[in-house]
């Protein structure tokens, strides 16, 4: 999968999202690429890709963010000192699924069709995470305001189904010994 | 014309938002009704006559097309605009959705003069 295509599509769709629903800024900083995604604290935001190449996005951002990008999403007050709230865990939540789902629309073009999951979405802190993805993930930081936001994306090619044997019968059972 | 509208969409930020951009874009909305998925939107048109759906393609339990399908194969509800508001981009998707009856197709990240020029349109 070519990295740069990837960053170009997370880019457009940041930025995208953010003029338009956030009247905000997201400045793109330098992509990188890890096997394991390093997230371990703070609002993360995860969407299942799956079709011929599947696999899946994230967002990640501190608590203070989140409650940032909600008060400017729900154009409500979230204070960044205050808890989390579920207002705030949802307008993250559709904030990655803007954002996650106008990348599959692009990639869409170069990969065929693709099916999204709904969003999930966590808050905590010192968890650990773990990837059974065959491939990297391709992470594109962006500062908002003096903030960092993460867009992680793993995508790999799916693996075939087995042909069906047509005419084959299962044995009703088989007889040990 | 007073009009009552009913938003489907599993994100209560979406909810929350179209019902603000609504009620500002003075297209003389009286009265809104949410509902999470296709399943709760059916309920809630059992107990409210509505005169616009603004409905996301990807939720749970019932999905924005099947409600769309749903809508227009029964006949109180066939004349009922339906707009499609969803990440959901792909040409095929738009087809599938106008072919199936939808009155509008707006994708997301969505501005409000895009909702309100769209719902202005229908009435």
């Amino acid at each position: 999968m070519d990295q740069a295509l990837i960053v170009k599509a997370v880019a457009a769709a940041t930025q995208e999202v953010f003029s338009t629903m956030l009247a905000a800024e997201a400045r793109q900083q330098a992509p990188y690429a890890e096997r394991i995604p390093n997230v371990s604290d703070g609002v993360v935001a995860f969407i299942g890709l799956a079709g011929k190449w599947t696999g899946a996005g994230m967002l990640s951002c501190s608590p203070g963010l989140a409650c940032k990008l909600a008060s400017q999403l729900l154009m409500a007050d979230y204070p960044e000192g205050e808890a989390v709230s579920e207002d705030v865990l949802d307008a993250v939540a559709e904030i990655a699924n803007m954002v996650i789902g106008n990348v599959k629309n692009l990639l869409e073009e170069e990969l065929g069709p693709m099916g999204m999951s709904i969003p999930t979405v966590i808050f905590g802190r010192n968890f650990t995470t773990r990837s059974v993805a065959q491939g990297e993930w391709i992470v594109t930081p962006f500062d908002c305001s003096g903030e960092r936001l993460e867009v992680r994306l793993c995508l790999a090619p799916a693996r075939e189904a087995a042909p069906l044997r047509h005419g084959f019968q299962a044995p009703e059972y088989v007889a040990l010994g | 014309m007073p009009l009552d509208v009913l938003i489907v969409d599993d994100s209560a930020a979406i909810r929350k938002i179209l019902q603000r951009v609504l009620r500002q874009a003075e297209v003389g909305v009286r009265e809104v009704y949410e509902a999470s998925d296709g399943l709760e939107a059916l309920e809630t048109l059992k107990k409210h006559k509505v005169h616009l759906v603004l409905a996301d393609v990807n939720m749970p339990n019932m999905n924005g097309m099947q409600l769309l399908a749903h809508l227009k194969s029964t006949a109180e509800w066939q004349q009922l605009p339906v707009i499609m508001v969803t990440t959901e981009g792909s040409q095929s998707k738009v087809m599938e959705a106008v072919q199936l009856g939808a009155a509008g197709y707006i994708r997301k990240p969505f501005s409000a003069e895009q909702i309100k020029d769209k719902v202005s349109s229908l009435f």
